[in-house]
């Protein structure tokens, strides 16, 4: 494990400098070590969380924008190339067509295959048919060197919200954008997706390990930003009898790990802005996982601080997330066998952690 | 002001009497509701600029990096603001964030609009000790 570690952290420092030199890579790295020989060890790279956002004619968010390009800029600096890359959703911040076909043509620039994800800025303006067009379907399954990957629409909600008496489609978007909206609704994958991934791991066999990616977590960690799934629980009991499991999502736009049973879990850093964690809101209990090692809190005068992407290894069923950091030094998460959960190389020690990482 | 009419009738000449003053000292239960009620609406006032409520063109809203208003943390103001090379106080970084991120003219300090935004921020920190100074 330690030699494993040791020689990722090379790696990674290796492309990381190929980065550097480049000199403006804001990027996360996961690393996705799963695959039955280390022959079938394999790497790709996750985008996530852009909220590019329309102003008005050929106007959008610079900020945002900016966040995007450079983690696309970053990626194609991958040497060797990622298996493909992991769009983990929110790509656009209101839904509008303008903003999901903007998304797609800065993305059009990245060398590789991408997978997306869909979140809920994507979806509740037009409940995602602008998305479906573009893009295909939301939730799908495939097959890479050994390891069964699942993408799931995590972001769905409860029929009568969606369908309340809404001034407009962009009423009801504008609700669910809004994070600490008390009127909001929870996630949901719903009965007939679950029932959907139900038989597409029927055909699984158990030791064949899963990679399970959804835009919110699957794990519920605070339901007051929907740092939640409401039948995440379920979707676990479905995950239970397979050997090694990793979900992976996006939402949360910070550092976030776990280990529940046989499943690791992983945030992924956004491109646009990070959020504060919820423990940072005296009035409200939260449950960030105790494993967590928080990110080193943003200073705002840095525009790209807190954000990023990733680049996940994946070996032998177990994955190691390198975070791209900019203005921070990159974080890698990896799965130590001995301890049976994603320990952070550098920061996990409570001794070892240093001031901004303290979140108040 | 209850108390007051309560005996305007018995002593109309007492009005110009220093009595008034020392009742003026005095409030009730339901002056302190309604001083409340004013706070909480100037609150309310407050989220809605928090939340997309300020019409800058880009739409970026405060809510965007602050759901609740958390990480702004309005207790440990003033502060030496390290990138600002000075100790400064919280509507300082609020026009910071109006000038940059929001790409819009910062308030005037003595606005409506700042104090409401002051009122929020620091309603949704409400009992966490204070702490100036704190990083
Ligand atoms: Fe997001
Ligand atoms: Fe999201």
């Amino acid at each position: 494990m330690n030699r494993k570690n040791h020689f990722n952290r090379r790696e990674f420092l290796k492309r990381g400098s190929a980065l550097i030199a480049a000199g403006w890579l804001p990027l996360s790295l996961v690393e996705v070590a799963f695959g039955k020989t280390q022959a079938e060890s394999f790497t790709f790279a996750y985008i996530s969380d852009s909220h590019l956002t329309h102003i008005k004619g050929n106007n959008f968010v610079r900020n945002w924008d900016r966040g995007l390009t450079r983690a696309i800029a970053e990626a194609n600096l991958l040497t060797p190339r990622p298996d493909f890359i992991l769009y983990g959703g929110d790509i656009a911040q209101l839904g509008t067509p303008e903003e999901i076909d903007h998304g797609l043509d800065l993305l059009g620039a990245l060398r590789g295959d991408v997978h997306y994800v869909m979140g809920e800025h994507d979806y509740y303006l037009d409940l995602g048919e602008h998305w479906r067009k573009r893009i295909g379907p939301d939730h799908y399954s495939f097959d890479h060197k050994g390891v069964h990957f699942v993408v799931l629409n995590s972001i769905l909600t409860h029929d009568d919200w969606i369908h309340k008496k809404w001034d407009s489609p962009m009423h009801r978007m504008k609700e669910m954008a809004r994070l600490d909206n008390p009127q909001g609704s929870p996630f949901l994958v719903g009965d007939p997706q679950r029932e959907w991934l139900r038989k597409d791991l029927e055909k699984i066999s158990k030791d064949t390990p899963l990679v399970v990616v959804s835009h919110s977590p699957l794990q519920k960690i605070y339901k007051g930003w929907n740092f939640w799934t409401d039948d995440a629980e379920q979707i676990q009991a479905m995950l239970k009898p397979f050997d090694k499991v990793t979900v992976l999502y996006g939402h949360v736009h910070q550092i976030q790990y776990n280990q529940i049973d046989n499943i690791s879990f992983h945030s992924v850093m956004a491109t646009a802005w990070p959020w504060p964690y919820p423990s940072t809101f005296a009035q409200e209990a939260s449950y960030m996982p105790k494993l967590t090692v928080e990110i080193n809190r943003a200073d705002p005068f840095f525009e790209r601080d807190g954000t990023g992407w990733q680049f996940i290894n994946m070996h032998t069923g177990d994955v190691d997330v390198h975070d791209a950091l900019p203005d921070n030094r990159n974080r890698v998460v990896a799965f130590d066998e001995k301890k049976g959960h994603p320990v952070d190389a550098r920061y996990q020690a409570e001794a070892n952690r240093i001031p901004p990482m303290k979140h108040f | 002001m209850t108390i007051t009419s309560t005996y305007k009738g018995i002593f109309i000449a007492a009005l110009l009497l220093p009595a008034q003053s020392l009742l003026a000292d005095e409030f009730t239960g339901a002056d302190l509701k309604r001083w409340k009620q004013q706070y909480m609406e100037v609150v309310d006032e407050g989220s809605k600029l928090f939340h997309g409520g300020l019409g800058n063109e880009n739409t970026v809203s405060c809510d965007q990096c602050h759901p609740n208003a958390s990480n702004t943390h309005p207790e440990t103001y003033p502060k030496f603001q390290q990138q600002l090379g000075k100790v400064a106080v919280l509507s300082e970084m609020i026009n910071w964030c109006i000038k940059n991120p929001l790409k819009a003219d910062p308030l005037p300090l003595d606005s409506a609009r700042m104090t409401a935004l002051q009122a929020y921020i620091t309603e949704e920190r409400r009992n966490v000790p204070l702490a100036p100074g704190k990083h």
